[in-house]
């Protein structure tokens, strides 16, 4: 008898040899159109077995016969050597050659010079591959883990093994591949040769690093502009994130949970209609412009698109989640520790200085620099606001989309995005995670938190009242926006921008869509449904191998699926276009690379969110369940999916969400086919038609805001431990049990 | 050296009351007591008895709804913390972790109006006080439990405050250390005649540290007095149940002479104090080592049948079914030839049942 999961590998790898075809077809695989398009003799849809019996592409051939190989373990127990050692050798074996034809014969035959000296020319050619590759491929990366498992890898679990291997090569082709890729090619010259000294003069050229603006010139370089408004950006968010968490969490202040629930605005605004907002307020035709203008005569200037416009959109959109993070921090200050320094003789106001804010500066680090991230990656506020103030995610995007079609230039600019984003994110994670002051701790905790001293409550009071007010009026402005005929020009009222992009008609046929947001509505709908599932659920499962497993390389495993929270978007976007427009995967223009870029984008969500909860499981639960029997898959469904099902909405939901939202790695990669809502909003903009570009965020924000409802609702109000009266001091003391950082998954628009 | 001064004052409360928010059940009731300045006076009682509520109020963290709170003769009640002259022990220690040990220690004292000759010096002294003067530069997360809380002990005590407050402060130590620190803190506190309130559930705890024990239960008082008060004579049933273990029994006073008290049990008539009873019915406890087992049916006993024997060693254990119940009888007559089935007489020691009121 053969190993029953041998056998099902074994048969998956040989149905992608000899049953589907090898490439990738025209259309989609499950319409089985192909069937009648000759197959399975036309080379455009035969297998790959087929494909070498007429003596075509022979370097397939040792694919299908490796796979015959693990047949012969027939009769084999999984303890023996010879069985783990062989599937390993075929894993590695097939693995490895099946990238290397993969890599190395392309559109022009052989990729590599190397190959070309050895062999000579080849005559022949290969595509993109497609479903038969996609099944051998799996196959090979299953037996391998397979194998290693059987030799004790884990404590020999194959269901964990295979998990651990599948998620780190998955998240190897489709992160670290293209990055790679596109790092690469930030050394090829326009005329693809390979050039370190173009490199250096283009990475070290003044449109980077120039400091012209301090001397006197007229701009910076663009390396720098991105830094400066990243820290400014970075230190208003912290300040501000603090101000709010301070009001709901030390002030006594009745109206908390409101106040709380601003933090869903980030998660549900598109990013650029912030900046849309701005233009509507301060822009050339915006309210206070004009009515300045008319009150006092002064001249409309464009002073709004440029660093103060950015500033200030940027502090609107990123402020909520540095009060998120902030709240978790404030609250993670234990109150015996404020309560010891009251009776220490130390002030209100001393103890706020010499105890609550020093336990809460590694929580402020943090904000910051998530702050800086955010403010780095930013890509659509930038690109509707910027003016001359050139950052470097809108450079990327128009070294590609631009006239100048440089690729070497946007991997460049994007190299140095990635220090500065790497840079933070390395030291948010090794630097703040050492110095982190848990003062929370299980230990019984009575006390409550003192009250600010009333100096700085009041202030606090101020800036975070004035600071709601403003993002209530922007919030307004969008909303009353999209119902304007022709912004600064005509403010009567309108239906007109609805009517255009959302208009509904009846035909012979039935409904006829004939607004004109339609078509990338419904592909949006379309992609986000797809990818959130699938976004959830190698979130949970990393989350899941993260909180209770242990294996060797742990560490760079976490290191490397939470990478990507750190990658901005527009470096994602260049790099799919760079690393998938070719063979061996050629997904340009498709909707599958829509929904893997969002599946990679946002797999640190589900993988947060999942950590978040199953850390609340206690582990004797797995335990006993492992004892009684199940093994690990079974576990992880019977026990721990039915606990987690919360965690499994939020993902959901959260991925769901920011598919709607996203814009930076989406504008690289929609085509006409699959055209997105944000990219066309984005389109909107650039014709300078803001009605419906406004109308249709209305709309995106209605339906997001809904579904995040519905969630709630399905969920429940999650209340752990925090006193439900309006007087602070209702329950007298209690056990503390928010955890600093574990909060909730931060989680934005598209970035 | 730095000597440390007793600057120990002494604690009123005079109908101190304390009701969370809106909450309609009071935690703490209506309460009135006297602690003398140089003693330590544990309060003792089971979670949610309203201990920690009244030694809060003490310390200014939590304000009294009604009532008075003086510390020193001064009426402390609408002061906070940081202005009363009381400092305090947490359960958790709550050592500042962003700071060494000295720094923790010399914090109060920079508040306190000291020059910085003076803060380093008594810091030291505190530090060399509890044992720890070369830990210093240490960071508390670098110290043991049992450290940590010689820290926070030291902390509060540089402060040389009117009153030292402690939070169930062995609760986070292991049971061996939890002997070893409270005659450390019995002995420090004896040294320098500080006054201190103590909070514990643990019986033995408080029975071992205090000058005097405030046993309370549902928000109230339910007794106060010396350990050996408390102990041989428990004013109702819940004092002597949580106190140890006790007998119940229930008795008819039949008449009271003076202080003496003629008391009724089945058949047995006994003479006890009256301690402010009536005649009537009441309840008797008895700690079980003061009953006695005799042989069946002896003048003073009432009968029982023995349930069950257990031998422990250092005493013999038995359960006796009688008409009052089934009774707990501890004898360290370990040669005793009693048998379990065997019918006994059963016979009050010479001091040892008390009257307790319902």
């Amino acid at each position: 008898m053969l190993h029953p999961t041998v056998v099902l590998w074994t048969a998956v790898g040989l149905i992608g040899y000899a049953l589907l075809p090898w490439y990738g077809i025209d259309g989609n695989l499950f319409t089985f159109g192909w069937l009648f398009g000759g197959y399975p003799f036309d080379d455009d849809s035969a297998p790959a077995v087929i494909l070498n019996l007429g003596g075509e592409k022979l370097w397939l051939a040792p694919l299908g016969a490796l796979l015959l190989l693990p047949l012969a373990l027939a009769g084999r127990g999984k303890s023996e050597p010879v069985f783990g050692y062989l599937l390993i050798a075929v894993g590695l074996v097939g693995g490895a050659w099946f990238l290397l034809q993969g890599f190395g014969i392309g559109l022009r035959g052989f990729q590599w010079q190397w190959l070309n000296a050895l062999f000579g020319e080849l005559g022949d050619r290969q595509f993109g591959m497609g479903w038969g590759a996609l099944l051998t491929g799996v196959a090979f990366l299953f037996l391998f883990s397979l194998g290693l498992a059987a030799r004790g890898a884990v404590g020999g679990d194959e269901f964990v093994v295979g998990a651990i291997v599948f998620v780190v090569a998955v998240v190897g082709i489709f992160i670290f591949m293209p990055i790679f890729q596109m790092l690469l090619s930030a050394i090829v010259t326009q005329d693809g040769d390979y050039s370190l000294s173009v490199f250096f003069t283009k990475f070290f050229s003044e449109r980077l690093w120039g400091l012209d603006c301090v001397t006197g010139g007229p701009r910076c370089g663009v390396a720098w502009n991105s830094l400066f408004l990243a820290i400014l950006v970075g230190v208003i968010t912290t300040v501000l994130g603090l101000v709010f968490a301070l009001v709901v969490t030390r002030s006594g202040f009745r109206f908390g949970a409101t106040l709380r629930a601003l933090t869903v605005l980030p998660i549900i605004t598109p990013p650029f209609v912030i900046g849309l907002a701005i233009i509507l307020l301060f822009g050339m035709s915006g309210i206070f412009t004009q009515g300045l203008a008319e009150l006092f005569g002064l001249q409309p200037t464009r002073w709004v698109y440029g660093l103060p416009g950015l500033l200030i959109a940027q502090t609107l959109a990123f402020t909520p989640i540095a009060f998120l993070v902030m709240i978790g921090v404030v609250e993670g200050v234990s109150p015996s520790m404020e309560e010891a320094a009251q009776t220490l003789r130390a002030s209100r106001w001393q103890t706020f200085v010499t105890v609550s804010l020093p336990l809460m500066r590694p929580g402020l680090a943090n904000a910051f620099l998530l702050g800086f991230i955010e403010s780095m990656a930013d890509f659509g506020n930038p690109l509707v606001l910027g003016g001359n103030f050139d950052v470097l995610s809108t450079e990327i995007f128009f070294a590609i989309v631009g006239a100048q079609y440089d690729q070497a230039q946007a991997a460049i600019l994007a190299i140095v995005l990635l220090f500065f984003t790497l840079g933070a994110f390395y030291a948010q994670r090794f630097w703040l995670g050492a110095k982190s002051y848990t003062t929370v701790s299980g230990k019984g905790d009575a006390g409550v938190h003192p009250h600010l001293p009333a100096g700085l409550r009041n202030t606090v009071f101020a800036v975070a009242a004035s600071w709601t007010l403003f993002t209530l009026v922007v919030y307004a402005t969008i909303f009353y926006g999209s119902f304007v005929r022709l912004w600064g020009v005509d403010f009567s009222l309108t239906f007109h921008h609805y009517a255009t992009a959302f208009s509904v008609g009846w035909t012979e046929f039935g409904i006829h869509w004939r607004g004109s947001a339609w078509n990338s509505f419904w592909t949006t709908m379309q992609i986000a449904l797809i990818s959130a599932p699938l976004t959830a659920a190698i979130g949970l499962l990393t989350a899941w191998l993260l909180v209770r497993q242990n294996f060797a390389g742990k560490n760079a495993f976490e290191f490397g699926t939470m990478l990507s929270f750190a990658i901005p978007g527009t470096i994602i976007g260049v790099s799919y276009v760079i690393a998938f427009n070719v063979p061996p995967i050629e997904l340009t223009g498709t909707g599958i690379i829509l929904v893997l870029s969002f599946i990679f984008r946002n797999m640190p969500v589900g993988v947060r969110a999942g950590i978040a909860s199953m850390s609340q499981i206690d582990r004797s639960l797995d335990e006993s369940s492992l004892t009684l029997g199940a093994n690990s898959w079974q576990t992880f469904r019977k026990v721990i999916l039915p606990l987690l099902r919360p965690a499994i909405l939020a993902a959901l939901v959260y991925s769901f969400v920011r598919a709607m939202t996203a814009i930076s790695a989406i504008i690289f990669l929609v085509s006409a086919r699959y055209d997105m809502s944000t990219s066309y909003i984005v389109g909107r903009v650039e014709n300078n038609e803001y009605g419906i570009a406004i109308a249709y965020s209305t709309v995106l924000i209605g339906v997001m805001l809904a579904v995040i409802g519905l969630m709630q609702l399905a969920v429940g109000r999650r209340n752990i431990g925090r006193r439900t009266g309006d007087d602070p001091q209702a329950a007298g003391w209690r056990s503390n049990v928010s955890l600093p950082g574990q909060t909730q998954p931060v989680t934005i628009g598209g970035g | 050296m730095v000597e440390f001064k007793s600057n120990a004052a002494s604690v009123e409360f005079r109908n101190v009351t304390k009701v969370y928010g809106r909450s309609a059940a009071p935690a703490v009731n209506n309460i009135s007591l006297f602690i003398e300045a140089g003693k330590l006076v544990t309060l003792l009682g089971p979670s949610g008895c309203g201990k920690t509520t009244n030694l809060r109020m003490i310390a200014g963290l939590e304000l009294a709804t009604s009532g008075q709170i003086l510390i020193g003769g001064n009426d402390v009640t609408r002061l906070p913390a940081t202005e009363r002259d009381v400092s305090m022990v947490f359960q958790s220690y709550a050592l500042f972790p962003h700071m060494t040990v000295r720094e923790n220690v010399q914090y109060g004292l920079k508040f306190s109006g000291f020059d910085k000759k003076d803060v380093t010096e008594k810091a030291q002294a505190g530090l060399e006080l509890v044992g720890l003067s070369s830990f210093g530069d240490r960071l508390p997360s670098q110290l043991s439990g049992g450290q940590q809380q010689r820290v926070a002990v030291a902390r509060a005590l540089v402060l040389e405050p009117q009153v030292l407050l402690f939070d169930e402060p062995l609760s986070n130590l292991d049971a061996k250390l939890r002997r070893h620190v409270r005659e450390e803190i019995r002995e420090i506190q004896q040294k320098l005649g500080l006054t201190v309130v103590y909070v514990t559930h643990d019986q033995e705890e408080a029975l071992a540290v205090s000058d005097r024990i405030i046993v309370m239960n549902n928000a109230e008082i339910a007794q106060d007095g010396t350990p050996r008060d408390l102990y041989e004579a428990p004013a109702n049933a819940f004092v002597a149940d949580f106190i140890g273990e006790a007998n119940i029994f229930d008795c008819h006073i039949e008449a009271i002479a003076g202080d003496v008290a003629v008391v009724r049990v089945g058949p047995v008539s006994l003479r006890l104090p009256a301690r402010g009873r009536a005649a009537g019915p009441a309840k008797l406890a008895a700690r079980a080592g003061r009953i006695e087992l005799a042989a069946e049916g002896a003048a003073g006993t009432f009968p029982g049948r023995l349930e069950k024997v257990t031998y422990v060693g250092s005493h013999l254990e038995y359960r006796v079914l009688t008409e009052f119940g089934e009774i707990f009888v501890v004898s360290n007559d370990v040669d005793s030839a009693l048998q379990a089935g065997q019918d006994v007489g059963v016979k009050f020691a010479e001091r040892g049942p008390v009257l307790i009121s319902g």
